[in-house]
């Protein structure tokens, strides 16, 4: 298949299931050019459209100028320019594609490395083509792991999604394999479409919190306690099948970043009684302020149709446990949003992830982040079915998206554990509809728009979360190809072996060779038939040293040439190696 | 001789450098890689390993030559020609590469020069013979020749087999 055929069809949109793996797009970068050639010959034969590289930076280009040119990244560990796990943390971090690292190096320190930086398969080299053949496994199941986190909010109205997604035949079934493609251009059109002028698309992990997940979540931090709240120790808590660690630490990541802010913002705001602060108050209040403002917001700002905002409004009214309302001043909150904030350094950040990373997150970090990040709550509003909160995701990001976001943060701020309020007034909430919807969303749309950065190290973790999950790969990569069995040389000698048999000894059924008679080699050339009979080493079973070592291939070419040309002078004087000068026999 | 026979003969011809040794299963992959849009694959591979792995060894060299030895250096270096010789099937070559590293981690700068010694006496055998198997194809290439010349071809290849087996 020509590649240009195989990337119009991808891109045209046309489903080509059974093309599949055909025409996936690898990118291999390694300094070594034979192992390159190879690589890029091995590729071509499993059918994949590749790119060779040899410098790491080359690589970075390359993925950057084309943000979704490539589905795939084989790199060497070693390479002079820039260290193989260094690209494979950027590649990670900016365009969340899945990268296989390889090297010569098998040891387990190594390979340890790569599973820990988030590669998602490490090959032991020389690389053989068999390994080269599953590769686009891992291209499948990072799109099934996106998938899964956006069913798990719920069934998601696929026509409400964006318009251009809308058209993807069933988005969530895994089993149309060349679908999946069209829906990551889908998306990665919609991406690049909203996208600033960045250099670098961070492409966030797909674990939607959707409303129920969130509040386990927060119930779970709350009783562990906000300090003492760890990953591990969530997850267990939340008991909830498919959810890793990683999507825990990033969620709680963002969560402890989103409290941070909060109570930064409450010391702006004179108007917050202390109550709303203290983290043990347990408050509906932020709560109900922030129905009631997000609500007329919301309204105010065209969001929220006039009927939900009724429905909210008496929702939210119906509730007696509201603590009070403090109007909250809308338009100072907007400076926490901005991404220039440097409260939002997560310095505090850091200390869950490896320290070189947010630096290098926050730089170029688009605002894009939210767009998706309120999508996916617009999708588990949308869940719910009560509300047609539109979420304007796409559009003015700055203006719509802020007034919601404020208003759940001014909200917030007055408790200053968000996990205390939401915690608290969720199970109320769910009892009227839509609130949750309302109050969740926003929540988690803050949490998205506060933590940008974070995304990059959330991103990472479920980077990680991959590669953990396919850690049975690595080691079975390893494995497989650490345990290449003899049984292959065997057989070809096997199968030597009984071809050499037959051809040699044409024209005579015998099977013996008589392999120590070196005299009568003029005896093959006496006659034009191929007689070996007495002569060879047909038989590829490792008698090796049948003759000894009287003649060296000069001496024995000479002879023969000479018996052949009837004394013309040996040819070999014009090689320089030892080949047989064909040209100069007389035939 | 027939065409097909020419090509078996071939195939055996390359079974001494397997059975000797030379060569593993890595250059069975390559030669499995070659088809109709590549028929000499192999052979450029080869030839792009010698030219390529010609600067590290001469990189190793001028490394041995420091004193004292930067092992560190060595070792890094040593594993890239490792890579590179493991990528074509050069067993014994690689051998010697494990050799040395070994003899880098203990710091016995007399032992890493010994082993290259030998790693590069293997490198040149290995040379050697490739170039004779590579030759030997070119001549049982299918094309138009005469009947009598694939005689020959046939011929030549079975000295080189029997020289091989020496």
């Amino acid at each position: 298949m020509s590649t240009a055929s195989s990337s119009a069809a991808w891109k045209a949109g046309d489903v080509v299931p059974d093309q599949f793996p055909a025409g996936l797009r690898v990118l291999v970068v390694d300094d070594d050019p034979t192992c390159l050639m190879i690589l890029e010959k091995m590729l071509r034969t499993c059918l994949y459209e590749v790119t060779k590289c040899n410098r790491a930076e080359t690589a970075l280009s390359l993925l950057r100028e084309n943000k979704n040119g490539y589905d795939i990244v084989i790199s060497d560990v070693h390479m002079p320019d820039m260290d193989g796990f260094k690209l494979l943390e950027h590649i990670g971090l900016e365009m969340d594609l899945p990268v296989i690292m390889m090297s010569a190096d098998d040891g387990k320190n190594v390979v340890m490395k790569g599973v820990t930086h988030g590669a998602c398969d490490y090959l032991i080299k020389p690389v053989r083509i068999e390994a080269l053949k599953n590769i686009w496994q891992h291209v499948v199941r990072k799109k099934k792991n996106e998938w899964k986190d956006f069913e798990q909010s719920g069934s998601v109205e696929e026509g409400d999604r964006q318009q251009k997604q809308s058209e993807d035949a069933d988005y969530s079934s895994s089993a149309n394999e060349g679908n999946w493609r069209n829906s990551k251009k889908r998306k990665d059109e919609e991406e690049e479409a909203e996208e600033r002028d960045d250099t670098s698309t961070l492409k966030k992990p797909r674990v939607v919190w959707s409303v129920e997940l969130h509040q386990q979540f927060v119930a779970a931090v709350n009783q562990l306690g906000i300090d003492k709240a760890v990953p591990k120790k969530i997850l267990e808590l939340m008991n909830v099948p498919g959810l890793t660690r990683e999507n825990v630490a990033s969620h709680l990541q963002k969560y402890r970043l989103y409290l941070r802010r909060l109570s930064g913002v409450s010391q702006h705001q004179n108007n917050l009684t202390n109550s709303f602060i203290s983290p043990q108050d347990a408050t509906y209040g932020p709560l109900s302020s922030l129905n009631g403002l997000d609500l007329q917001t919301l309204a105010a700002t065209g969001q929220l149709p006039a009927q939900s905002l009724a429905t909210l409004q008496a929702a939210g009214l119906g509730r007696s446990a509201v603590k009070s309302r403090m109007p909250m001043p809308i338009v100072d909150q907007r400076n926490l949003f901005s991404f220039e904030n440097p409260k939002l350094r997560f310095g505090e950040g850091q200390q869950q992830l490896s320290s070189s990373k947010p630096m290098n997150l926050l730089h170029g970090i688009p605002t894009t982040m939210e767009p998706k990040q309120l999508a996916n709550l617009h999708h588990s509003a949308q869940s719910l079915g009560s509300m047609n909160m539109q979420v304007n995701a796409h559009g003015g990001q700055g203006g719509q998206g802020d007034s919601l976001l404020m208003q759940m943060n001014q909200s917030q701020a007055r408790g200053q554990i968000l996990n205390e309020s939401t915690g608290s007034h969720v199970p109320t909430l769910t009892s009227s509809m839509g609130q949750p919807v309302l109050s969740n969303t926003v929540v988690g749309g803050v949490l998205a728009r506060n933590c940008l950065a974070e995304n990059g190290m959330t991103f990472n973790d479920s980077h990680q979360n991959n590669s953990l999950q396919s850690n049975l790969d690595v080691g079975t990569s390893v494995l497989s190809h650490q345990g290449f069995s003899s049984t292959q040389r065997t057989g070809q000698n096997r199968n030597i072996s009984a071809v050499g048999k037959p051809m040699f000894t044409a024209g005579d059924t015998t099977d013996h060779v008589n392999a120590q008679n070196v005299g009568p080699i003029n005896t093959f050339f006496t006659d034009n038939s191929v007689r070996v009979k007495s002569e060879f080493v047909p038989d590829a079973s490792c008698e090796t040293n049948l003759f000894p070592e009287q003649f060296g291939q000069e001496d024995l070419m000479s002879a023969l040439l000479k018996q052949q040309q009837g004394g013309v002078a040996p040819a070999e004087n014009e090689f320089d190696f030892d080949g047989y000068p064909l040209d100069n026999i007389p035939v | 001789m027939e065409r097909n026979q020419l090509h078996r003969l071939v195939a055996l011809s390359r079974q001494p450098l397997f059975d000797q040794g030379f060569l593993d299963e890595q250059f069975l992959q390559l030669e499995e890689l070659q088809d109709d849009a590549n028929p000499n694959f192999v052979e450029e591979v080869v030839t792009l390993y010698y030219r390529d792995s010609a600067r590290l060894i001469l990189n190793i060299e001028q490394a041995l030559e420091r004193n004292p030895l930067d092992f560190n250096k060595l070792d890094i270096l040593m594993h890239q020609f490792k890579g590179s010789s493991s990528s074509i099937g050069a067993k014994k070559v690689k051998a010697e590469c494990t050799f040395f590293r070994e003899n880098c981690r203990a710091g016995n700068g007399e032992g890493c020069i010994r082993t290259f010694q030998q790693l590069k006496k293997e490198y040149a055998t290995l040379r050697k013979k490739l170039e004779a198997y590579f030759q030997l194809r070119l001549h049982a290439a299918p094309s138009e020749k005469s009947v009598a010349e694939e005689e020959m071809a046939g011929i030549h290849l079975k000295m080189f087999l029997v020289s091989e087996a020496l």
